[in-house]
């Protein structure tokens, strides 16, 4: 056979490129349910880490089963709110965050936006709220527990796809996420609910901002605004349930 | 002429397939191929460790799947083949990593399947497994992989031990150093230092393998 004729080199390719793809679908589908286990255990993670209870995971001889309980332990309700500040029936705030990105794809008025609640046992309240923005590179996104006072900062955890290591990549360090603990949030409707600020020490005494990374400039912008957009679809509830918090304590 | 011999398994041939690839014809200090991700993914112990498994995966697969197909690809797209099975087995690998030690399949990130672009991998399959048979360049991509695997790995236990004071995320300098007032050398987490240690670690093998000089 003439090896380089034009039939016989078409035909080689096809063939190989139909038998390369079905390997390959047939690895990723079987490898799938084992990759999203990992996945949700990676959320559950953040979400115990963002509220000061991720002490303990990396050490545990068995990180799922670990992860599992503490997250059952801490994290005493869950629950999705649209953008009105009302909460949404029958949702289900894990599911939503699983898919967060097709979320904030659509119009802000059709948001079904994950909300989880940790009650300690003194009775003191975590809320969490799941992040999704944009870096440089690719998506970032994150988890910030307020205070029971729902402005104060309790604990943020960061997370990127690609962004540059040393660089931006740095948000996803507790150097960067240390720095927003018992910060405030602004809302009531202002512009800017947090903001990250260039420059070294230029967050110093104001209590809404942090500095941003040296050399991850567009990656902080990228914080920024993530805190801006998700903050603002949560902003209704926050104030309805701060609300309600004032007239039970009167 | 009669009857061909059969060559056995780990005949001294293929031995020297296998060893040379470790010191005399290593392909990180000797053939200088694989530095870019030997400076990116040799921070810690542990990633440098997997990224090394998976590359000694890819070149030992690469190298036996293209050996047994070098009779019938058509010259005019063998390089097209070539990263056609290349990137098949790395993303194999990535889906493989993801699965079962996702933490780490993190910390490597893009170097996985920048794999693809590993000079080491190409190179063997162009220049050994396209002319040999099967088991030879299973070996030849195997030894290749460790050679590799090796400075991978000796860069990344300077890089921990001096960098962070632990070993594969265990701490093994003892507390009462740093009451002596010893700190980790921050430098050497950041890319620049793996360089200079590539750098000692070729001074250190030349200075053993004196025909390795160059005039």
């Amino acid at each position: 056979m003439n090896k380089n004729s034009n039939t016989y080199i078409i035909s080689y390719a096809i063939i190989m490129v139909v038998v390369v793809a079905s390997v390959l679908s047939i690895a990723a589908l079987s490898l799938q349910p084992l990759q999203e286990a990992n996945v949700i255990i990676e959320k559950k993670t953040d979400i115990l880490v963002s509220i000061g209870q991720g002490g303990g995971i990396d050490d545990a001889e068995n990180k799922t089963q670990f992860v599992e309980e503490q997250y059952t332990k801490f994290i005493t309700d869950s629950y999705a709110v649209n953008v009105d500040g009302a909460k949404v029936d029958g949702a289900d705030a894990f599911k939503i965050l699983t898919n967060l990105k097709s979320e904030y794809d659509k119009p802000v008025a059709e948001r079904n936006l994950p909300v989880f609640v940790s009650k300690s046992e003194t009775g003191e309240m975590l809320y969490v709220l799941p992040l999704w923005g944009k870096g440089l590179w690719g998506p970032v996104w994150g988890y910030i527990s307020l205070k029971e006072d729902l402005t104060t900062v309790s604990g943020v955890v960061f997370g990127h796809k690609s962004e540059t290591p040393g660089l931006g990549a740095e948000i996803a360090t507790p150097a960067f996420e240390d720095a927003f603990k018992n910060k405030l949030v602004q809302w009531n409707g202002s512009d800017v609910k947090f903001s990250v600020l260039k420059g070294a020490g230029s967050s110093k005494g104001n209590d809404n901002a942090v500095d941003a990374i040296t050399g991850g400039t567009i990656t902080c912008r990228g914080v920024e605004s993530m805190l801006q957009v998700c903050l603002d679809g949560y902003e209704k509830f926050i104030l309805e349930q701060r609300a309600e918090t004032k007239n039970i304590n009167n | 002429m009669g009857k061909k011999e059969k060559e056995p398994m780990f005949s001294a041939k293929n031995l020297k397939l296998l060893t040379s690839p470790f010191n005399q014809d290593n392909p990180v200090v000797v053939q200088m191929l694989g530095i870019c991700s030997a400076l990116a993914v040799t921070a810690k112990l542990k990633p440098a460790f997997v990224m090394a498994l998976s590359v000694i995966v890819v070149t030992a697969f690469a190298n036996l799947i293209m050996s047994l197909l070098r009779n019938t690809i058509p010259s005019r797209i063998r390089i097209i083949v070539q990263l056609v099975v290349i990137a098949a087995l790395v993303i194999l690998v990535d889906q493989v990593l993801k699965a079962y030690v996702y933490d780490v399949s993190k910390q490597l990130s893009v170097f996985v399947g920048l794999i693809i672009t590993n000079c080491i991998i190409m190179g063997r399959v162009e220049a050994f497994a396209l002319a040999n048979k099967p088991w030879p360049s299973f070996i030849d991509g195997i030894g290749n992989g460790i050679g590799y695997g090796l400075i991978l790995v000796a860069i990344a236990f300077f890089r921990e031990l001096l960098g962070a004071g632990t070993l594969w995320g265990y701490q093994v300098i003892p507390q009462a150093l740093y009451d002596l007032g010893y700190a980790n050398n921050g430098l050497m987490l950041l890319p620049p230092m793996a360089l200079v240690i590539i750098g000692a670690i070729i001074w250190v093998q030349r200075s053993f393998n004196k025909n390795l000089i160059e005039k």
